[in-house]
């Protein structure tokens, strides 16, 4: 992506703050599309939207997950980069979250 | 940009649009009080109005700022007539404002159809009388624009938040008073939010208005994030909170409102929508209309609405700009968006082009210019129970 003093955000993935450890789809991706992430090859796992989260780098279960520079919650697993990061392997440090079953994110994780 | 004209008021307030509105005071008033409104509804009669039987103050004050805001000209009270509501208190308040005010009672009026009757004719005159009346030049400091997100995904916090916030820098910069909310969706955010505020002490009853939601939540063991977040890309609360939080600006934090209270002046708000007190009424607001009523109530003469999933509302009384942050859902839904913030993601704009254009679509809304949700004939409106403590003395530091 790239970011200047206007406020352009367009490409494949962005990155919002240096700090993150997440890149955010900027539009749709396809399973086994090559992405570069910080100099390294690195292909995306399935198919994915817009607007979603990937690993930058390698997640370990208990970490923070870092957007816009900040805490969001607490990954449940390990995370490969390029991996989707969504609520099968990222908990809220405050509520849970409602899927789209009904079920809250934390009770079958 | 200026030829920005209003409808002069007697507290010095004014208005962009002069609409008659139509209070129905109990729920067993809202057919008749919506049939009086429904032949002028997009001739300029809106529909608003309490259910509940029982007595709220929250409810009574925000009745009264609805019905004395300054998109307001006139106002007709429907009362079935047994109902708790204190209707001579809110016709007084109105006629204290300068506005025509009629309270008509279901029960001494004859019942519906004479009512209805009696309310078509008195609301078709006070239109032509309003029909009649002039406009005076109006500056952008003389404005009050709030702004809330709805049916949020993970293209808000990218697009269409952060360039809400910077139409509120450019409008506070020209001295306008702008007001964001819903402390329940600025969870994991309270303390950078903080670090803006203009005084220590107000910093400090920022981060506790946050705190009471966080709790709150809990107790009802939801937070505020719905199913449709989740399929949007959002994952928790804090990360939909940051999103949320980005279309606040930078512009340093002025003070801390509840409900019906009016900024001081230009600058900066949040609006705790909260209530105090341990939870007694369910969710602090049962959907984004909700939200949208309480900063009418403290003034907003238009609302800024930031939507990814594709919300269609609208508002009685004051126009809500909506502004679409998913360029997939703009595809779907163009007819009903204001503004295509998606285009950021495909690089066909920037933060910057598009804060200048959601300044000015509000601006060109006191220059004759309607919404698309006005142009659709949205109204929606809901008013529901709650209760608040008054703000402390350390949330408005600056006054």
């Amino acid at each position: 992506m790239k970011e200047d003093a206007n406020g352009s955000r367009t490409g494949s993935v962005l990155l919002l703050d240096e700090r993150d450890n997440v890149l955010v789809t900027g539009r749709p991706l396809r399973r086994g599309q090559v992405l570069e992430i910080d100099g390294d090859r690195v292909e995306t796992l399935s198919d994915l939207p817009i607007a979603q989260k990937i690993a930058r780098c390698a997640i370990r279960a208990g970490d923070g997950v870092i957007k816009y520079g900040v805490r969001i919650g607490t990954a449940t697993a390990a995370i490969a980069p390029g991996e989707h990061v969504h609520l099968h392997n990222v908990k809220s440090d405050y509520t849970p979250s409602i899927r789209a079953d009904g079920t809250t994110a934390e009770k079958d994780s | 940009m200026n030829g920005l004209r209003g409808y002069p008021r007697p507290d010095g307030r004014k208005g962009i649009r002069n609409y008659v509105l139509v209070a129905y005071l109990v729920e067993c008033a809202h057919h008749v009080a919506r049939e009086i409104a429904g032949p002028l509804r997009d001739e300029g009669v809106h529909l608003v109005g309490f259910p509940g039987c029982y007595p709220n103050d929250y409810a009574q004050s925000m009745m009264r700022e609805l019905c004395t805001h300054p998109n307001v000209g006139a106002v007709l009270l429907v009362s079935l007539g047994c109902e708790s509501f204190n209707r001579t208190r809110l016709e007084h308040e109105i006629q204290a404002q300068g506005r025509a005010v009629q309270t008509l009672v279901i029960q001494e009026t004859g019942g519906t159809r004479a009512t209805i009757a009696e309310g078509r004719s008195w609301v078709a005159a006070r239109r032509a009388e309003l029909d009649r009346e002039d406009t005076v030049p109006m500056a952008v400091s003389d404005l009050v624009i709030g702004t809330i997100c709805g049916g949020s995904d993970g293209t808000s916090g990218i697009t269409g938040n952060p360039a809400a916030g910077r139409a509120f820098d450019m409008l506070i910069e020209n001295g306008a008073a702008c007001i964001f909310e819903e402390t329940g969706e600025l969870i994991g955010c309270e303390h950078i939010m903080a670090e803006r505020a203009v005084t220590p002490d107000l910093a400090s009853e920022l981060v506790a208005s946050v705190e009471k939601a966080a709790a709150y939540y809990d107790t009802l063991g939801l937070g505020s994030f719905a199913a449709g977040n989740a399929a949007g890309g959002l994952t928790t609360i804090e990360e939909k909170s940051m999103g949320a939080y980005a279309k606040s600006g930078n512009s340093p934090i002025s003070g801390l409102l509840k409900p019906g209270d009016r900024p001081p002046g230009g600058g900066l708000y949040l609006l705790d929508v909260v209530p105090d007190g341990e939870v007694r009424y369910g969710f602090p607001n049962i959907n984004d209309n909700a939200e949208i009523a309480e900063l009418i109530a403290c003034g907003c003469h238009a609302v800024i609405f930031v939507t990814g999933r594709g919300s269609v509302v609208g508002s009685a009384i004051s126009p809500v700009v909506k502004v679409c942050a998913n360029p997939d859902t703009y595809d779907r839904l163009a007819d009903d968006m204001d503004v295509n913030a998606g285009r950021i993601l495909r690089g066909d704009a920037t933060l910057e082009d598009v804060g200048r254009e959601i300044r000015d679509n509000l601006l060109g809304l006191a220059c004759g210019h309607k919404t698309r949700s006005e142009e659709l004939g949205h109204q929606e409106f809901i008013l529901t129970y709650k209760s608040f403590e008054p703000a402390g003395p350390s949330c408005l530091p600056a006054f």
